[in-house]
């Protein structure tokens, strides 16, 4: 079991450039359910892929992979074509709000925004527009979501993934890595990660994923990679209070950060005197989350919950 | 990103939104000669002049220069004296702030210089009242803020007074509706022309702020005068940079004096870098690994000298370019490289730090760690360059071995 993803999981790709065909490329290896992409430019072409499987991937595969997928001009004829129920989002910034109502638009269940640098004004207007959808944004500025060896969405290496029993959710692309990977090597493994994104607007939140997480019969446990700015960790941890049946461990990025100052990701920042990472830390030990002291720890702080 | 008071201004202006007249000075000269067309237009006697930079509490901000003078001082000679007395006095003013160094609660004890002026008419105020327009991350929406408690920080107000803030919830789709304003008047205790202004002047600043792609927009104080105008006394406006696109004019109002030279520097190369007072300079992929790597130096006994997130696809060339802006760094007493390799290349990191060492050259101490993709050949590039390079296992035990060898 998992959450979000899997083997059912089709995935369409929007924005067929560069980054959105080398993403594709890694996501083939991987093993996951590629079906489309929109691209209006490109439309009615077929993109061939072929290569080495990534053997991280789901087991007995063959040990390349060959596939030709059809190019669409919208989302509307990519998602009748090929029943797509999933969506990646590489589409630049200043179209890339449009991209996600547009998926809306089309009933894609799932859209992933892997897009970093979304102007503010516009995701306050996607989100108004999917209010009253039944569709789940992930993102945006986010690394994906990956369940391992069955379905891989985002830009995330494969190959540090390996099956298991813990949920991890993250605002931070490369802390998810570094606990993945931790994960990995202590034996624990991963039910599903998720990247939520380092936005102040943004889809999916800790707590959506950890009701996600508490609800899989797989999942053991959580892990929660939280950082500076905004109150979303605090409302996770009053959440996970009152709520959670599951051991829960944690990491806060930034207790060095200085007040004002936008730590790369446009939502750690601490402003007025909110955000802190000792205020964070506080509000989840408070609610019996195992908090590691730094991100070396972070397996050892998810053995620990686990008892 | 930032801009100065008087840019705000012009910008409100522009937009329907109430300001006191004003004009923007870089020489005592043109302070000077900005008194008399002031004076005579708004028939106020009083001049304001006004230091820009780009901090708050400038009002109560001293110059290290002059430290009985404030860096927003009123000029009452006008009353009595005319204009003439008026012009004397500014020009006394400006000879004294221009090239000086303004410290405020928000400069940091170094302070900043100040090289222009905004000198503004003066206004009869009858109250002082706060409003702004920001992001409320948990709603996803813009929120209107309003308090009677204008001309303190709002922050203190949110503390101890936290029923004096009237907050209207800004829809996207709509902009902020005409009764929200009402109640928002009414709730301020504002009465006749006055509470016509104010509905006028909040619309008008809600849709300047959706326009402009704002990221905070804080009128304080927004006062009332006693014949019932409603006016931005101060403005402070920071915009959303990954906005800017859409916005040249206002991408050209940036000031790069009021930036940090290697910030800009780094902004040049597309890396995100922050300057911090520490001795341990960083190199990291990722904003929040970067972020943890400053707390874990930290936490194990050392200070982190800056914030450094090369990216995610970051090449050699721009490894190089964030090797040179640490190492140009003269308090930077050692080199911690942290790299989770993920779409970035282990090996194209140890590219990259080879490259940089041998065009800069290395004087300070280098631990290296790196996980991730193609791990064993960035390792194996680093181990045969001959650097003088320590390799870490994990992060901590970088960070350790860093702050061991800067001892």
């Amino acid at each position: 079991m998992s959450v979000l993803v899997d083997t059912n999981t089709r995935v369409l790709v929007q924005g067929m450039g560069k980054t959105g065909r080398f993403h594709t490329d890694t996501a083939l290896a991987y093993g996951t359910n590629m079906v489309g992409a929109v691209h209006p430019s490109k439309a009615g072409t077929v993109e061939h892929f072929e290569g080495e499987t990534d053997h991280s991937g789901v087991q007995g595969r063959a040990d390349t992979y060959s596939a030709d997928l059809p190019i669409f001009r919208s989302v509307a004829e990519a998602a009748d074509a090929t029943q797509a129920n999933a969506s990646v989002i590489y589409v630049p910034p200043p179209f890339a709000a449009d991209a996600i109502m547009e998926a809306a638009a089309a009933g894609i269940e799932l859209i992933i925004c892997i897009t970093e640098g979304i102007p503010v004004a516009d995701m306050v207007i996607a989100k108004r527009y999917l209010e009253d959808k039944d569709v789940r944004l992930v993102g945006p500025n986010c690394p994906g979501v990956i369940t391992p060896q069955q379905c891989k969405i985002g830009i995330m290496p494969g190959y540090i993934h390996q099956p298991g029993k813990i949920g991890v959710v993250s605002r931070s692309g490369t802390l998810t890595y570094e606990a993945v990977f931790q994960l990995t090597n202590n034996g624990l493994g991963q039910t599903t990660a998720i990247g939520i994104g380092g936005d102040p607007v943004n889809g999916t939140n800790f707590v959506d994923c950890l009701k996600l997480f508490n609800e899989d019969p797989a999942t053991e446990g959580v892990i929660m990679i939280g950082e500076i700015g905004g109150t979303a960790e605090e409302e996770a941890a009053e959440w996970i209070a009152a709520n959670m049946t599951k051991p829960v461990a944690g990491f806060i990025a930034g207790t060095t950060a200085p007040p004002g100052k936008r730590m790369g990701h446009a939502g750690a920042i601490i402003s007025g005197g909110k955000g802190t990472a000792s205020d964070k830390i506080a509000a989840l030990n408070a609610a019996g989350v195992v908090v590691a002291p730094t991100p070396t720890d972070m397996g050892t702080a998810m053995l620990e919950a686990l008892g | 990103m930032k801009i100065h008071e008087y840019q705000a201004k012009q910008l409100m202006k522009a937009r329907g939104i109430a300001v006191p007249s004003g004009r923007v000075a870089t020489t005592v000269a043109q302070a000077v000669a900005a008194v008399r067309p002031l004076i005579e237009d708004s028939g106020n006697p009083v001049v304001v002049v006004k230091s820009q930079i780009h901090a708050g509490g400038r009002g109560k901000g001293r110059f290290k220069e002059h430290p009985d003078l404030g860096g927003v001082t009123v000029v009452l000679a006008g009353i009595d004296g005319g204009v003439g007395a008026a012009e004397e006095a500014v020009k006394e003013l400006a000879e004294k702030m221009i090239g000086s160094t303004l410290v405020t609660i928000q400069t940091g004890p170094e302070g900043k210089q100040v090289n222009r002026l905004y000198i503004e008419q003066g206004v009869d105020i009858e109250t002082e009242l706060y409003l702004s327009v920001v992001l409320d991350r948990a709603l996803s929406r813009n929120v209107l803020m309003v308090s009677t408690e204008g001309g303190t920080e709002i922050e203190e107000v949110a503390e101890h007074t936290p029923e004096k803030i009237l907050k209207a919830t800004i829809d996207p789709a709509i902009g902020l509706a005409n009764f929200q304003a009402a109640d928002l008047a009414y709730g301020l205790g504002l009465e006749g022309t006055a509470f016509k202004n104010a509905v006028g002047f909040m619309k008008a600043l809600t849709a300047a702020a959706a326009e402009l792609d704002t990221d905070l927009l804080e009128i304080n104080p927004l006062v009332v005068t006693k014949d019932g105008n409603v006016m931005a006394l101060d403005g402070k406006m920071s915009f959303d940079s990954n906005a800017m696109f859409r916005h040249p004019h206002i991408a050209e109002m940036r000031d790069d004096s009021e930036e940090d030279p290697a910030e800009l520097e780094a902004s040049e190369h597309d890396l995100s870098f922050i300057k911090l007072d520490g001795t341990i300079g960083c190199m990291v992929n990722g904003a929040g690994l970067a972020m943890s790597t400053m707390d874990i130096i930290k936490y194990v006994g050392g200070e982190p000298a800056n914030f450094l997130d090369v990216g995610g696809g970051a090449t050699a060339d721009k490894v190089t370019a964030a090797f040179k802006i640490i190492t140009k760094d003269p308090a930077v007493k050692g080199i911690f490289v942290n790299i989770f390799g993920g779409i970035m290349k282990c090996d194209t990191i140890a590219n990259g730090v080879v490259q940089a060492v041998k065009d800069v050259g290395l004087q300070v101490p280098l631990v290296v760690r790196l996980e991730g993709t193609n791990v064993e050949l960035g390792k194996q590039i680093i181990d045969e360059s001959g650097l003088n390079v320590v390799s870490a296992s994990d992060m901590k035990d970088g960070a350790q071995k860093i702050v061991e060898l800067t001892k």
